[in-house]
């Protein structure tokens, strides 16, 4: 009931941390096989190696494909190369004396705009093994097309200096023409304005927490069933305290179960997690929202295994099938994949899932810095479905002539 | 002798869902306040769910079961209170203690935390089992689960006990025991309504018996004197004699 969603949070936490760190600070190997001689493919490399995202590892210039994808198959650290063509210094030029000399017919001035070569496609190859993710093999795309454009970007310029000057393009001009000084600000859009930026744990931490509590439904489940063929149901069924107390109780007793849950994982993020190497996690500021949101969340917890405990006819039933469907509800309400990432007709499902809403709930106060009023949009179809749960239960005890 | 009837049965008609043939159908059946009452019969005569329609277990719709006055059908928990049960099967939670199984089932009979501590102590004295009374239930020996079951079904002093096999799979010492327990529950005022295919052991409890066969009553009356009227010398022979030899299903 604690250890393994205490072991459950850090491991994903962890991984999930790494991953955006490989993005943000860790660099991953990426072999250059530079087959030009001309200087616009060294310009490449330096300013690739500026991006901070590679850890730039040089090939001797005569290794073909074959050897390359040897090596990348047999070194799992290996994942990116890239092949620099023997002509790629070449087509850039050409390409920049292009563009210069119709820039300069474009000015009324004289200018080439017959260049050999100029016509055809330069750039690069990137080989990637298959375990890279698209995400991630996104970015690196990214980052060497940036690094190809502002080396292409320098050649025209420098072209076009000298076309019109025959002169070369000073340096400090170059570098004022070129480096971007404009930046990207991001501002995370907090209720509470705070404006920390969330990490790993902020987004981890609720979601298999909210996962955890909801494996609440094999434990309870298979309870009930197992209470259903004892000799002892007979006996319950004849006591003047109705069946439907005795569940009550039970459920109560692992309402509380799942709150503790969710206190010691959290006292685990507040407190464990930077000791361990990973970001602590940050408490919401309405501490009461977040008890009432976690009371919601194991009262729907405890009302659906409650449900799948009074339907079941073998502990092996509610057992499977309390597991499969809190993994697939958890799928399905954006807990491994984020909502926004999910097709459009999973995002009408997807309301469907009560995990959904109680992860709408927790990242209203963890991330966006809500209030009780801010989440109030998503504890009411929490408790729609709750009360759903727990009114299919009354109906299966009466259908089963239990109560 | 009182005369207060314990258990009314008037005109009772049921049978299961699906089977077109009743269980019983116009049966009657009084037992008085006090009477230590025997129901026997052959496998598949009726008595088992008898038993599990005058505690409330199965519905019914055609008749009346009262137990001291109050009529079962009308879902009213309070005559709940009235009666304890002793099932064939152990019914009890395997995993927790006897003292635990006591105060649960105890505090859902509707006793106090107080009472449930007082009547605990008193029935775990008289049926042996003060010294095992916080061990797992599962731990025990097949003759102290019969008393543990016995001892849950009547933690809150019934005034009528229901009594299906409650010494199957024991041996004598501990049958003997809780023979005589039964008999000592009965002088403070208890009904019980007992059944059981030991005759042997049922001749020495019961003082009143029924015999019944396809849903029917075939003889009712004192033990002694049914013996006698059919010149038998025990309840087996008297079985044997109104039931016949031949197996039943």
């Amino acid at each position: 009931m604690f250890g393994m969603p205490i072991l459950l949070v850090i491991i994903v936490t962890s991984i999930q941390n790494n991953t955006f760190q490989l993005i943000k600070k860790n660099k991953t190997t990426l072999l250059i096989c530079n087959r030009d001689t001309g200087n616009l493919s060294r310009e490449f490399i330096n300013v690739a190696d500026k991006t901070e995202m590679f850890k730039i590892v040089q090939l001797p210039k005569d290794q073909d494909e074959k050897q390359l994808t040897a090596r990348m198959h047999t070194n799992d650290e290996e994942l990116l190369a890239v092949i620099i063509p023997a002509d790629f210094s070449e087509k850039i030029n050409a390409k920049a004396k292009l563009v210069a000399g119709k820039a300069m017919n474009a000015f009324g001035l004289d200018g080439d705009t017959v260049i050999a070569n100029a016509d055809k496609a330069g750039g690069i190859t990137l080989y990637y093994q298959p375990v890279v993710q698209e995400s991630f093999r996104q970015a690196v795309h990214g980052a060497l097309f940036g690094a190809l454009q502002l080396v292409e970007s320098k050649q025209i310029l420098r072209t076009l200096y000298f076309s019109v000057s025959e002169n070369a393009l000073p340096a400090k001009l170059e570098n004022e023409l070129l480096n971007n000084k404009s930046v990207v600000n991001e501002v995370p859009v907090s209720l509470d304005e705070a404006r920390s930026l969330p990490n790993a744990t902020q987004h981890n931490v609720p979601a298999w927490t909210i996962f955890a509590m909801f494996f609440v439904v094999v434990s309870l489940s298979g309870s009930i069933v197992r209470e259903k063929l004892s000799g002892g149901f007979i006996r319950l069924k004849t006591l003047p305290t109705p069946y439907f107390i005795s569940l009550l109780s039970k459920q109560i007793v692992y309402l509380a179960v799942t709150v503790l849950q969710a206190a010691v994982v959290f006292a685990i993020g507040v407190w464990l997690f930077p000791l361990i190497g990973l970001p602590a996690l940050n408490l919401p500021a309405d501490k009461a929202a977040l008890f009432f949101v976690t009371l919601i969340c194991g009262w729907c917890a405890v009302s659906y295994a409650a449900c799948i405990g009074v339907f079941a006819r073998t502990q092996e039933q509610a057992n499977g099938f309390g597991a499969v469907s809190v993994v697939i509800l958890a799928a399905i309400g954006g807990l491994m994949v984020p909502a926004f990432a999910m097709p459009d007709s999973f995002k009408t499902i997807m309301k469907l899932s009560p995990l959904h809403w109680c992860l709408e709930a927790y990242y209203g106060l963890f991330l966006e810095g809500g209030k009780m009023k801010d989440i109030l949009a998503n504890i009411v179809p929490l408790i729609a479905i709750t009360i759903f749960f727990q009114a299919m239960t009354v109906l299966g005890l009466k259908a089963k002539k239990l109560i | 002798m009182m005369n207060t009837a314990a258990v009314h049965i008037e005109n009772l008609s049921f049978s299961y869902p699906g089977q077109a043939a009743p269980v019983f159908s116009g049966f009657n059946l009084k037992i008085n306040e006090g009477e230590r009452f025997g129901l026997f019969g052959p496998n598949g005569s009726g008595k088992t769910t008898l038993i599990s329609l005058m505690t409330g277990l199965l519905p019914f719709r055609t008749g009346s079961i009262k137990l001291l006055g109050k009529e079962i059908k009308n879902y009213d928990r309070s005559v709940n209170k009235l009666f304890g049960f002793i099932p064939q099967d152990l019914s009890y939670y395997g995993e927790l203690s006897a003292a635990e199984n006591v105060a649960f089932f105890g505090a859902l009979s509707g006793l106090h935390r107080q009472e449930i501590k007082t009547a605990a102590k008193k029935l775990f004295d008289v049926l042996g089992l003060t010294e095992a009374k916080d061990t797992p239930v599962q731990k025990l020996s097949g003759g102290m689960m019969r008393r543990v079951n016995l001892a849950i079904g009547v933690i809150n002093n019934p005034k009528i006990l229901f009594l299906d096999e409650p010494t199957v799979g024991v041996d004598v010492q501990t049958g003997f025991g809780i023979i005589n327990y039964l008999k000592e529950l009965n002088r403070s005022g208890t009904t019980l309504i007992y059944t059981s295919h030991q005759l042997s052991e049922a001749e020495s409890l019961c003082d009143k018996i029924a015999l019944i066969d396809e849903g029917k009553i075939i003889a009712q009356g004192d033990t002694a004197s049914l013996q006698e009227k059919h010149g038998e010398k025990n309840l087996e022979g008297l079985f044997l004699n109104l039931t016949g030899k031949a197996y039943r299903n």
